[in-house]
């Protein structure tokens, strides 16, 4: 078994630190992991994305041909990678800021609003920690718990109150789903 | 040691200081920029560690010049246009017979070209690079760990031929992060009689790369030619991957063999017998490896982030015992294990 995801968005968005996160928790479990990050020169408003491969045997190539997630954060992204998911495959869609929908019949398209959603919480910083958690709950790469460790582990425990914002937005992306 | 996931640019740093590498010097270009900045934090940590941000390129090969001359493990770090400028130093190395480690995280070119992975640098790598006959050890690694071991061999390697040696990577090698766990380094053997350290009571010695005299520069250049004859019969490096019952093998290295082996497995799916003759040290090359795989085998694809450059290599391996077909994306881009793929499934259905 091999899962491939590719994460991708705008510099600033938290899109390496979404498969950086996953990486980590994965390679704590046991898991064969590459982490492959793309991005231009500039640090924010870039395009920014980054594949995540995790399996139970040897990854060949860290580059997806065709991945089984993608995750977008923005609209240039849901265009770019729209065509390379695999049949069958989940697109992730910042429903937010992001309108159209992939025009695509044999993929599963799971809108969350992130972005308005950690408005809510107080915190726009924390979009992609929401993502992860409906990511997490339908793709069950990794369990909540291990994710969330790992997470703490990646963000360092230097503030308190960052782990706190990022359990609860974890939660409100994972709980978003029903099923 | 535990596994832990990090990015190819910090394995090689953090490799390095665990061999001993107590100097470094860099200058930043992406996409090496992270393995200079992790020097910058552990450096200081390491016993003695001495990092350094030089002014330019051409100042950091000539530090870490002086600085194995003096008997320090060292190392330098670049990207494509910054290793063309270490080019006079890395020549004055081979020359002076100093052991260093030139990482190059080799981008798109020519020129500037772009900061996107690619493999471009061969023949600058495997033919020298710099003036005059030298040559040096280029090893290629292809995954985290790789990076991690023969980081920490190159040193040996140095320290044992006297000579410098290149990490050959790319800006994909070097960003991509995959689980590591660092081996337990050799203690280094290296003699004193190499070091300049002041000649206080003892005799006076001497490292230089200017020999006026013809004929002590001949004797000097047939010397070196006799160190590269040894290496290149000792210390070739290669793996095979599924090549025992393969129609057609592919040749690659580096980020491109990780693609090679990706489309490998989609077209044994199909039942095609395809396998991977990846070379590991591209010079020495495995010549002799890949002849004697001829034998068997008489269909290759040569694929390369280039527009063909290792492809020489195998054409003077394989004197015309076998065929060789060649694919190639250059200037950064990167193709998907299922682009080889089909351009494979071409030439397997095209064969006899």
């Amino acid at each position: 078994m091999i899962v491939k995801t590719i994460f991708s968005g705008f510099g600033g968005q938290g899109v390496l630190m979404m498969g950086i996160s996953l990486a980590n928790s994965a390679m704590s479990k046991g898991y064969h992991v590459t982490y492959l990050p793309a991005y231009g020169a500039e640090m924010r408003g870039g395009t920014a994305n980054c594949t995540v491969a995790v399996g139970d045997e040897e990854i060949a190539s860290p580059v997806a041909s065709e991945p089984d997630y993608l995750i977008v954060m923005n609209l240039p992204s849901l265009f770019t990678f729209q065509n390379k998911v695999s049949a069958g495959g989940s697109i992730f869609i910042n429903s937010s800021i992001i309108d159209a929908r992939p025009n695509r019949q044999d993929v599963k398209t799971i809108c969350v609003p992130c972005a308005d959603m950690a408005q809510e919480l107080g915190n726009n910083r924390v979009a992609n920690i929401i993502m992860m958690g409906a990511f997490i709950k339908k793709s069950n790469v990794v369990s909540p718990d291990i994710y969330l460790k790992n997470l703490e582990t990646i963000m360092g425990s230097r503030k308190k109150t960052l782990a706190e914002i990022n359990r609860k937005a974890f939660a409100a992306g994972f709980d978003y789903i029903k099923d | 040691m535990n596994k832990v996931l990090m990015s190819g640019n910090n394995v090689i740093a953090e490799a390095a200081i665990r061999a001993g590498c107590r100097f470094y010097a860099g200058y930043p270009i992406t996409p090496q920029n992270e393995l200079t900045e992790y020097m910058a934090e552990h450096m200081r940590n390491a016993e003695s560690g001495v990092f350094i941000q030089s002014e330019s390129e051409v100042a950091a090969i000539n530090m870490i010049a002086g600085a194995a001359a003096t008997g320090v493990r060292v190392m330098t770090s670049s990207s494509s246009p910054g290793i063309s400028l270490k080019q006079e130093g890395i020549s004055s190395m081979a020359a002076c017979e100093l052991p260093g480690i030139i990482v190059n995280i080799m981008r798109g070119g020519p020129g500037l070209g772009n900061i996107r992975p690619s493999q471009g640098d061969y023949f600058q790598a495997t033919r020298g690079g710099g003036h005059g006959d030298y040559r040096t050890i280029v090893i290629a690694p292809a995954t985290g760990q790789e990076l991690a071991d023969l980081t920490m061999d190159a040193f040996d390697l140095a320290d044992k031929y006297r000579t410098p040696v290149m990490i050959l990577a790319d800006g994909m090698m070097g960003q991509m992060m995959e689980p590591v766990i660092f081996k337990k380094p050799t203690p280094r053997q290296y003699p004193e009689k190499f070091m300049l350290r002041g000649a206080g009571t003892g005799k006076s010695k001497f490292i230089r790369g200017l020999l006026l005299d013809p004929i002590d520069s001949e004797e000097h250049n047939w010397k070196l030619a006799r160190k590269y004859e040894v290496i290149t019969k000792n210390e070739t490096l290669h793996e095979e991957h599924r090549v025992d019952d393969a129609d057609l093998v592919i040749v690659a290295y580096g980020t491109a063999a990780r693609i090679a082996k990706g489309a490998i497995k989609r077209l044994r799916d199909h039942g095609m017998k395809v396998g991977l003759f990846r070379p590991i040290t591209l010079w020495p090359f495995p010549e002799l490896k890949l002849r004697a795989l001829s034998a068997k085998v008489k269909d290759y694809l040569v694929f390369e982030m280039s527009t063909g450059q290792m492809l020489e290599d195998v054409r003077l391996a394989l004197q015309g015992y076998a065929n060789i077909e060649f694919h190639g994306r250059p200037g950064g881009a990167v193709p998907t294990p299922a682009e080889l793929a089909n351009v494979v499934a071409k030439i397997y259905d095209r064969k006899d």
